[in-house]
């Protein structure tokens, strides 16, 4: 049992009634009478979702499409909207609504079937040249991705037509916890004064835990110069907020050290060239990579991936096949150190092929404003008005350059651990962890070693490692509730998805007819 | 589509066996075959047969070239494409008499395996997923 599990910070101060007491928490499996003895509210519901993100979202609306009615879920989360964490994330990292994302064209959380796809939608309404491209692509086209803002639109009119909305309850999920007899307690703390009771227990015979990246974490060179400095605004990381920094080259031309090898990566360096190109800026660009792709590389010659001038080239954020085809079917029979090798192969930072990205980088190289350094960061320093950065060079030593601001697109999701409903669950309900340290689920996204009468599923980031990688993109999330809704119609929670069903479950959305 | 060599079969046989011989039924009537309709449809029928049993061959081909792709994938365009060698393929066989079809034209030939392939491909980048959901996320497997 942890400290960071068993220390809530209100435990102690029991000012409003109804809330968790010191034997609540450290019991690991909760008895009807412990809740009603701490004043706990306790509502009966079959199913409950915990995040209420993208992945709440794709899995109660295959389930509402499955027949489930809205009284029979509730999905229990912070958010205004399913769309609103995964927005924030896109919007900071250079991806805001108008820009493409980096998702296949038929994985589209707001369809279940994938089809009509988003390309051909807006062949649909009249941009042919994306049916073309999906037509063509990957041979003679980029991939296409849709716009983040068309994937958002369909989901609010999704989010509408399956009555999401009847079925969010707003605030923070503390724990879910075994019940005794069977189900578990799910332990929700609602917005201050919207209930009488500081928390209200969710007493269901099933859960689904989505709650989406545990947290992000910074690479230690960059929380060191954070700690020591106190400087938050010249050395930034992507994910987060540093529109600041594009807004003061717009003052004064500056240099900028970008740091990764990743879509993000890719983004920003977009981003700071449309400005250069837009707004007549002089930015110059420090590229710097720990590795250095500069040329197809793998494990063999069956498994062998693209790379130029630094970066790794892939489509999406793994090989296509994992979303269905062979690497799918080979991974979802691999365990342990099988399963392990199989995603250290199709593992590494890369980012798509992107024409506009190669042409604005050829340009850059050849005008002398993009320019590429291979080593790893020994030490930020402050250095006046700008940021002293000393670099290891595998072949050249140590360099010291000195720059307006570094933009680190290096992107490491922080340990399960992290959050804490997660490491509850790894103290407290015999959850464990899967060969690369996340969270273990089985085949049909059961969490390993929690079955208590009912069954608790996830799905998302917290899961990558399983029996199915791709986990944490919009399809991946629709993978993990089609096979939870099959084990759920097992258990005759919700209807089979047979052909017929599925036809007139579809004509109904191309209807949008609400359900 | 991202197949398996197994999905690659069930699904080629599943499309050929019900679209395209739905297709067969509807089209057979209207070819230029210059014979009965009773030869005529023994002779669509007999291409796509042919065209389903030398197809299971040909996937074992398909399944070995996408083994040299790193995604493991068989893009959209590769499935249109494969129907121009093996529509000559069945066209040699037939035209040098290793078949045994002898009623039909080459015109008919050609509009009654094209139509076919091109319904066929289309039914499987979209359609197909509405009736089955599960058919797209197990590499086409249909059982």
């Amino acid at each position: 049992m942890s400290e960071s599990t068993i220390a809530p910070q209100q435990a102690s101060t029991p000012a409003q009634p109804g809330d968790l007491t010191d034997s609540l928490v450290a019991t690991d499996v909760w008895t009807d009478q412990m809740l009603a003895d701490a004043g706990i509210p306790v509502v009966d519901v079959p199913f409950v979702t915990v995040g209420g993100g993208i992945g709440s979202f794709v899995t109660v609306d295959y389930l509402r499409i499955c027949g489930v009615p809205t009284s029979a879920m509730r999905v229990l989360t912070p958010l205004k909207t399913p769309w609103e964490s995964y927005e924030y994330l896109t919007t900071v990292s250079q991806i805001p609504r108008g820009e493409r994302l980096r998702s296949d064209s038929s994985s589209c959380p707001d369809n279940i079937w994938g089809f009509p796809s988003y390309a051909v939608r807006e062949a649909l309404q009249g941009d042919l040249k994306q049916a073309w491209n999906v037509l063509v692509e990957p041979i003679f086209a980029n991939y296409y991705t849709p716009r983040a803002g068309h994937a958002f639109e369909s989901m609010e009119k999704e989010m509408h037509r399956i009555r999401y909305p009847e079925m969010v309850v707003t605030g923070q999920v503390r724990m879910v916890r075994r019940r005794a007899g069977g189900g578990y307690f799910t332990v929700l703390t609602p917005p201050e004064g919207a209930t009488p009771t500081r928390r209200i227990a969710y007493r269901s015979q099933w859960v689904h835990i989505a709650i989406g990246y545990p947290g992000l974490k910074f690479l230690p060179d960059l929380q060191r110069y954070r700690s020591r400095y106190g400087d938050y605004s010249r050395v930034v990381n992507a994910y987060e907020r540093h529109e600041h920094v594009y807004e003061r080259l717009h003052q004064r031309p500056g240099t900028i050290l970008v740091r990764g090898g990743g879509i993000v990566a890719s983004r920003v360096l977009q981003r700071l060239i449309d400005d250069r190109d837009q707004r007549g800026l002089q930015t110059q660009i420090v590229h710097l990579f720990r590795t250095y792709v500069d040329r197809p590389h793998g494990t063999g010659i069956l498994k062998r991936r693209k790379g130029a001038d630094g970066w790794a080239y892939q489509g999406f954020n793994y090989p296509k096949s994992v979303w269905g085809g062979q690497l799918k079917q080979q991974v979802r029979d691999s365990e342990g150190p099988e399963r392990k090798r199989l995603y250290e192969e199709m593992g590494g930072t890369n980012t798509p092929v992107r024409k506009d990205w190669q042409e604005q980088l050829r340009r850059g190289r050849a005008e002398g404003w993009y320019r590429v350094v291979i080593g790893q960061i020994d030490e930020f320093r402050p250095a006046g008005d700008l940021v002293e950065v000393t670099v290891s060079t595998p072949d050249q030593g140590r360099h010291v350059g000195t720059f307006d601001a570094v933009i680190d697109c290096t992107g490491l999701e922080a340990d399960i651990r992290e959050h804490r409903v997660l490491a509850d669950l790894l103290d407290h309900s015999n959850a464990t962890r899967n060969p690369v340290g996340r969270l273990d689920v089985g085949r049909d996204f059961e969490v390993t070693g929690t079955r208590n009468g009912g069954k608790m599923y996830a799905s998302g980031s917290a899961t990558l490692g399983g029996p199915f990688p791709g986990v944490d993109t919009f399809f991946g999330l629709q993978i993990a509730a089609q096979e939870i809704a099959d084990d759920l119609i097992r258990q005759g929670f919700a209807q089979k998805l047979g052909p017929g069903r599925s036809t007139s479950q579809w004509w109904k959305w191309v209807r949008n007819k609400q359900i | 589509m991202l197949p398996t060599l197994n999905g690659r079969i069930q699904t080629r046989v599943f499309l050929l066996a019900v679209v395209g011989s739905i297709w067969t039924l509807l089209v057979t009537p209207v070819l230029p075959t210059g014979a009965s309709l009773g030869a005529s449809y023994g002779a669509t029928f007999s291409v796509l047969l042919v065209v389903l049993v030398l197809g299971v061959l040909w996937e074992l081909v398909y399944h070995g070239l996408q083994q040299f792709r790193w995604e493991k994938d068989w893009p959209t365009l590769f499935g249109l494409l494969t129907g121009v060698p093996e529509g000559l393929l069945v066209w040699f066989l037939f035209a040098g008499g290793a078949l045994w079809i002898d009623s039909l034209s080459g015109p008919a030939f050609a509009i009654h395996f094209v139509s076919t392939w091109l319904i066929v491909w289309l039914v499987a980048n979209g359609p197909m997923r509405v009736p089955f959901i599960h058919w797209r996320i197990n590499g086409g497997r249909l059982i």
